[in-house]
């Protein structure tokens, strides 16, 4: 096994300030990027603060931003990088800082909760769910979202205009009210509630412009622009200009 | 000292994996004010990582499925070891706790009909599974986040506040359950963002902490799995039963060396995989053990009709439960016949088509392609067993998951103990959280509500006490009583790590009684180092302290798998003696319970010799009689000694 000392500049600091630090580390054969962060902590700074869970790119804990790119550090192989490279870990732009590499995803949090949950259809109980493969797949897509909030912190709408985060819940967010607009059983409309219509009013739709940033870091390859945000764009308009679209969708809806 | 942020609440749930947040979702809707307490952010428990499915007898995909069919499998898995009546409660229940997380926004793979698709695995008679893809996991901990959510939504229209009944305390660490007299009185906890102290006051306590995996040098578990709800039973005055079964997963990567463990999920197998040896030889014929001689195919060609035709065909041996998967594995590499890398060979490649594997198995090509650089649709995967699942834990009543000993303590999920007996069957797991996390929520939202009007009292001296056990790390550096001055503090991670490596090698997936003498004194020398764990910075965010406060957890569990795994004089399911290799009849009515030595407080940390632990042995209630009959006299006779038979 071939190992080779490498160059990391690693941040750290808190909420009042703090730099880039060098560091000379160990890699060996098919390390990540976490396995040199734990080598750091346990040889040279063992208060180095990270967050990090299962290590197999399931958890979506440890987040952070790789030579400026928002990258999970366990997927990200030390092979991608050249030799004479120093690599440079820092943390997520979007969101305070904590201290280190942890920041205060509490925005995340906060969202998550402004999205109106599943509703279940009235008059089918527990074991009478049917509903076909097709008409799940899209929903599933989405639902394999490990909430490692990458997209949330490349997203340009909020990474540098803090102003945008009251209105905007960002693309993960706008994703689940995708995900539960396009569930074939989910009953928000019988309820009174438009999906497309808050999506656009109270979740700040209207602010992505399909830059597709998104799609492109997500660590899961799932196609938030293309799958979830276009079509929900495209609903949306619908919705807004076509009060005969929104009527027709609404009685086949009720009669199916 | 103890100024410590104080809070009232009726229900407090340490853990938020799938048994935890299952338990708070009762409790909430019970009527009960519940709190959530978690190491991680809120949706990343370690719940996240299983991949293959929850089983539960819904009769979706083979119509002879039904409880009773998934009782017998259970128990079989387990050896007959299994609190029976667990196992039953748990096999009839599952069901609609599935169909439960349907209503619920989950969405599960679907059969043609439009119902719950179900999938093979070892050691169900039938497809059993329901699952979503290759991320179960995910899909139960975000459905159960949700519903939390969703719950809150509601809270928040009725009182203005979404946390008014039901809070999540994330990233916060509990180190100690408070006591009033016999019974529980709250938590005292750290944020671990801050390094605050704080308490809070509750009459009930569920713990939902899963395992101890992190104990192992070789596991597929994650950081937060440092065994904290055992040890905080432990030290509550609960006992352990049965700590000596420990699952090793017989298929965990084994290259490069940083992913290794990491887990290659057992629906590789149930949707047609086959494990080769370096002859390419499908060796797993070769390890059927006799109890299970009549369910498995002869020969490769039964084995993939199987797949086809199951109602004609018996199932491949490589769908034996875990356990013997295992040691087979390790069986064939001790002999030479190993992969390069001291795996086997796991292959789907000569056996699906490369857009099947994608579809059905696309997070096993994800983590291959990106963390190993192999291609599953292409080549073979080299594989071998990894520290995965702990039976053993919190002694518990069966259909309250009271914690025995202790009122107001209840435990669900892995850190309970009877459910699975001496090895658990794939599925059964998701499933379990399920079952019991529903009922230790609903039990401990009852006794609290049965002491709104006499809460127990949170006593000072607790808190202090704790307060001073949690701040130790940072005053680690003088000397230890009676020894010289200038003594360096130990390093947290270098301790861990040699815990790590003596759990590995001496308590491993095949054990010895002499290794295991060797590994409690070796456990007595970490404890006293231990004790000087030291850390440098501050409170804030600061992992070396959290790792040197987890020690203690870890050393308790540890010495409890060690003294019970050396009485244990017979090899059954996650429990292999090379000096005993035989079941042994005799040893199926016989629990082994683990509790602490001094309960007054006093770790006995710098006394080498004497350990922390006392071990007993209790003979187990008779299988009820109408269980029993669910299984042919010519199987029973296999696993009961005679006397039970006759009973």
């Amino acid at each position: 096994m071939s190992s080779y000392e490498a160059r990391f500049k690693v941040w750290r600091g808190d909420v009042k300030g703090g730099g880039l630090e060098d560091f000379e580390i160990e890699v060996n054969d098919g390390e990540v990027v976490l396995d040199i962060i734990h080598r750091l902590q346990a040889t040279q700074a063992p208060d180095l603060a990270v967050r990090w869970n299962c290590k197999a790119g399931k958890c979506g804990s440890c987040s952070a931003e790789i030579n400026g790119r928002p990258r999970l550090m366990c997927m990200t192989r030390m092979s991608v990088f050249t030799k004479e490279e120093t690599i440079t870990v820092t943390p997520l732009r979007a969101f305070p800082v904590v201290r280190d590499l942890v920041t205060d995803v509490g925005f995340n949090y906060t969202k998550a909760r402004e999205v109106p949950s599943f509703v279940p259809p009235e008059g089918v109980g527990p074991g009478e769910y049917r509903m076909m493969q097709e008409d799940v797949d899209r929903s599933q897509e989405f639902r394999k979202c490990i909430e490692c909030f990458l997209c949330q912190d490349t997203c340009h709408v909020v990474r540098d205009h803090e102003e945008n985060k009251p209105a905007f819940v960002g693309p993960r967010f706008l994703m689940r009210v995708a995900e539960l607009d396009m569930h074939p059983l989910d009953a928000a409309s019988e309820s009174g509630l438009d999906r497309k219509k808050t999506a656009q009013d109270e979740h700040g739709l209207g602010y992505c412009n399909i830059t597709k940033c998104c799609t492109e870091v997500c660590p899961e390859g799932i196609k938030i622009t293309d799958n979830a945000l276009i079509p929900l764009k495209e609903r949306a308009v619908d919705r807004k200009y076509d009060p005969l679209v929104w009527l027709g969708s609404k009685i086949k809806r009720r009669s199916s | 000292m103890s100024v410590v942020d104080r809070q009232e609440w009726d229900v407090v749930v340490v853990g938020a994996g799938g048994a935890g947040l299952r338990a708070a979702i009762e409790a909430r809707e019970r009527g009960a004010r519940t709190a959530v307490i978690c190491k991680s952010l809120f949706g990343k428990a370690h719940t996240v990582m299983a991949e293959g499915g929850i089983a539960a007898a819904m009769a979706n995909v083979n119509e002879h499925d039904n409880w009773q069919v998934h009782f017998r499998d259970t128990m079989r898995g387990g050896k007959f070891l299994n609190q029976w009546r667990m196992a039953e409660l748990h096999a009839q229940e599952a069901p609609e706790r599935v169909w439960e997380l349907e209503t619920w926004g989950a969405l599960f793979d679907r059969t043609k009909e439009g119902k719950i698709s179900q999938r093979n695995f070892g050691g169900h008679e039938y497809p059993r599974l329901a699952h979503v893809g290759d991320r179960t996991g995910l899909e139960l901990i975000r459905t159960l986040q949700q519903k939390i959510v969703s719950l809150q939504q509601e809270d928040k229209r009725e009182t203005g506040d979404y946390e008014s009944r039901l809070k999540v305390f994330q990233e916060c660490t509990v180190t100690r359950i408070l006591k009033d007299g016999s019974r529980v009185s709250g938590v005292f906890a750290y944020e671990r963002e801050t390094g605050r102290f704080f308490v809070l006051e509750a009459p009930s306590v569920v713990i939902s902490t899963g395992g101890i995996g992190k104990s192992f040098k070789v596991t597929s578990n994650s950081w937060e799995y440092t065994g904290d709800g055992h040890a905080l039973a432990l030290l509550a005055g609960a006992p352990l039963l049965n700590m000596e079964f420990v699952q090793f997963h017989p298929t965990g990567m084994v290259w490069p060396p940083s992913v290794k463990g990491i887990l290659v999920t057992e629906s590789v197998r149930g949707d047609g995989g086959v494990l080769r040896n370096s002859e390419g030889k499908r060796f797993m014929f070769d390890y059927i053990p006799d109890v299970f001689k009549e369910k498995y195919a002869e020969s490769e060609e039964e084995g993939d009709r199987w797949y086809e035709d199951p109602d004609k065909n018996r199932r491949p041996p490589e769908l034996l439960p875990r356990d013997e998967v295992a040691r087979a594995i390790n069986s064939e590499v001790k002999a030479g016949r190993g992969s390069p890398h001291g795996g086997v060979f796991l292959d789907v490649s000569t056996r699906m088509p490369a857009e099947v594997i994608r579809r059905r198995l696309p997070s096993m090509y994800h983590q291959f392609k990106e963390l190993a650089d192999v291609d599953i649709t292409a080549e073979a995967m080299e594989v071998g067993p990894t520290c995965h699942y702990v039976m053993g834990g919190i002694a518990v009543e069966s259909d309250t998951a009271a914690a025995r000993g202790v009122p107001g303590l209840f435990a669900a999920g892995e850190v309970a103990g009877g459910m699975h007996g001496s090895n658990r069957l794939g599925g059964n797991s998701l499933s379990d959280l399920l079952v019991f996390g529903r009922r230790a929520g609903w039990h401990a939202a009852e006794y609290s509500a049965a002491l709104a009007f006499e809460r127990p009292a949170v006593d000072e001296v607790q808190v202090d006490t704790a307060a001073a056990e949690a701040l130790r790390p940072f005053s680690a550096e003088g000397p230890a009583p009676g020894e010289p001055d200038g003594r360096p503090p130990e390093n947290p991670y270098t301790l861990h790590q040699e815990l790590q490596q003596t759990m590995n090698d001496l308590v491993g997936i095949i054990r010895r009684e002499a290794e295991m003498e060797q590994a409690l004194e070796k456990l007595a020398d970490l404890r006293v180092r231990a004790r000087r764990a030291g850390v440098e910075g501050h409170r804030q965010f600061n992992p070396g302290w959290h790792l040197a406060l987890d020690l203690r957890n870890m050393l308790l569990v540890s010495e409890c798998v060690a003294r019970a795994a050396l009485e244990r004089s017979e090899s059954r399911g996650g429990h292999t003696r090379e000096d005993h290799p035989a079941m042994d009849r005799k040893w199926r009515r016989i629990n082994l319970l683990c509790q602490l030595t001094d309960p007054t407080g006093g770790l006995a940390a710098t006394d080498p010799v004497r350990g922390q632990i006392d071990l007993s042995r209790e003979t187990t209630e008779p299988i009820r009689a109408d269980l029993l009959a669910l299984f042919e006299k010519e199987e029973l006779v296999k696993y009961l000694a005679e006397e039970e038979l006759y009973e």
